[in-house]
């Protein structure tokens, strides 16, 4: 599954993807974890609060860190 | 968006009426028995309740958990309603009206509107493309980090209401009347062109079906975020409020920021400038000089500019507008903080 974090680099930003990141591989799930930071490319996605979260190709996720249940929730719907 | 939901719910969120109605009970309860609580446990010590010491002990342990308990309190319930009011839905209450009144509803909407300071620009961005006016996206985005919950809160605890509601009514004020002379101003022009160029799209959106277990999560996880954040500031500008008091001269502030020095608004004003903090943050300072002698203008104004002026925020806001644009912001801006900082220190 391709997981793409979307932010402009902030501390919010970092730890979502360490959170994704850890989780998956808590779950021995192989991942392709990918941040977007070019403003550009993350306003193509329509998302306005970071860090947001597009999981194959779709937001599932924008504003804050995303809960621990909630990632445990995507990753199982692979 | 697909919101999904965790498979098992705790039980406040299955059995949203009782919990809520617990919770209230249960926060008056211990809110009123803050100040025997600490009276007692001041007894409890070895120390004299007159001296000097006790009278500091007092202070900070009932001033600590108050303000906690307040902003716990707050916190939950403004993540609640936050939950109503997404940067999707502003974004809509605003898209295509005129300028005057869509100024003052930004700026209210900047409140409630559940934001974060590394979202300004792609906010900024969005805003502007789906046809919400230059102006009052301004003003949205000058009162969403300056006028919050977190800062009214911790004013109401510290320095009481009035304070507190001065400061909600002059921070709109300057979102409000900032945001309308931008927009006079004309600026579109020296927004960067790339933003310019693009291609604008509908305010639309999706109301997301949340139930008020939901949103009793969403209060929960502000609880978390927010005041798991904040609360050593709380604790060290409580701290600060009650070392300092004996131990600086009670006028030494009052000499170079009191009301009689006229240029230590504009001073506070630049002060500000290069700090870059959260409200939170802002507030053990608040509280030294206002301990100090500086005057209530002077103090308001310097907090106003530290959250709404800074220049790491300038320097990203530099990727969406021109140089041109942003001196005119930060210009407008610092008038508004500069009058509100004069005006206070005449009337009061």
């Amino acid at each position: 599954m391709d997981i793409k974090v979307l932010g402009t680099g902030c501390a919010n930003c970092k730890a979502t993807i360490a959170l994704i990141g850890q989780i998956a591989q808590a779950k021995g799930m192989t991942i392709k974890l990918e941040k977007v930071e070019e403003l550009r490319d993350i306003m193509a996605y329509g998302v306005m609060s970071t860090p947001g979260v597009v999981i194959d190709g779709k937001v599932v996720h924008a504003g804050g860190i995303p809960s621990r249940d909630k990632i445990e929730h995507w990753l199982a719907a692979a | 968006m697909t919101t999904l939901t965790a498979p098992l719910k705790s039980w406040p969120s299955r059995q949203p009426i009782v919990f809520l109605m617990l919770a209230a009970v249960v926060w008056l309860a211990l809110y009123q028995t803050l100040n025997p609580a600490a009276e007692a446990l001041v007894a409890a010590l070895p120390v004299d309740r007159a001296s000097h010491l006790g009278g500091a002990l007092q202070f900070f342990l009932y001033d600590t958990p108050k303000v906690l308990i307040l902003l716990t309190g707050v916190v939950f319930v403004m993540g609640m309603i936050n939950s109503y009011f997404t940067p999707e839905r502003t974004r809509a209450l605003l898209a295509g009206r005129s300028e005057g009144a869509a100024n003052v509803m930004a700026a209210s909407l900047g409140i409630v509107t559940p934001f974060c300071s590394c979202s300004a620009v792609p906010l900024f961005i969005g805003f502007v493309q789906a046809g919400v006016p230059l102006g009052v996206t301004f003003s949205f985005l000058i009162s969403a980090p300056m006028v919050n919950e977190v800062a009214l809160t911790l004013l109401f605890g510290m320095f009481g209401w009035k304070v507190a509601l001065l400061y909600l009514g002059l921070g709109l004020s300057v979102a409000i009347v900032a945001g309308w002379v931008i927009g006079r101003l004309k600026m579109e022009a020296y927004l960067e062109d790339w933003v310019r160029d693009m291609p604008k799209m509908s305010a639309e959106f999706e109301a997301t079906g949340m139930t008020l277990g939901d949103r009793i999560e969403g209060g929960f996880h502000a609880v978390r975020e927010i005041v798991g954040k904040v609360w050593p500031y709380i604790l060290g500008g409580i701290a600060l409020g009650a070392l300092i008091h004996g131990y600086v001269p009670e006028d030494f502030m009052a000499s170079f920021m009191g009301r009689d020095a006229w240029w230590s608004v504009p001073l506070a004003v630049v002060m500000g400038v290069p700090m870059y903090t959260n409200a939170a943050g802002v507030i053990p300072i608040v509280q030294a000089l206002l301990a100090k002698g500086a005057a209530l203008g002077t103090v308001l104004a310097f907090m106003m500019s530290v959250i709404a002026l800074s220049l790491p925020e300038m320097i990203i806001l530099r990727k969406v507008l021109k140089v041109r644009l942003i001196a005119t912001f930060v210009a407008v801006v610092a008038s508004g903080i500069l009058l509100v900082g004069f005006v206070f220190n005449a009337v009061l």
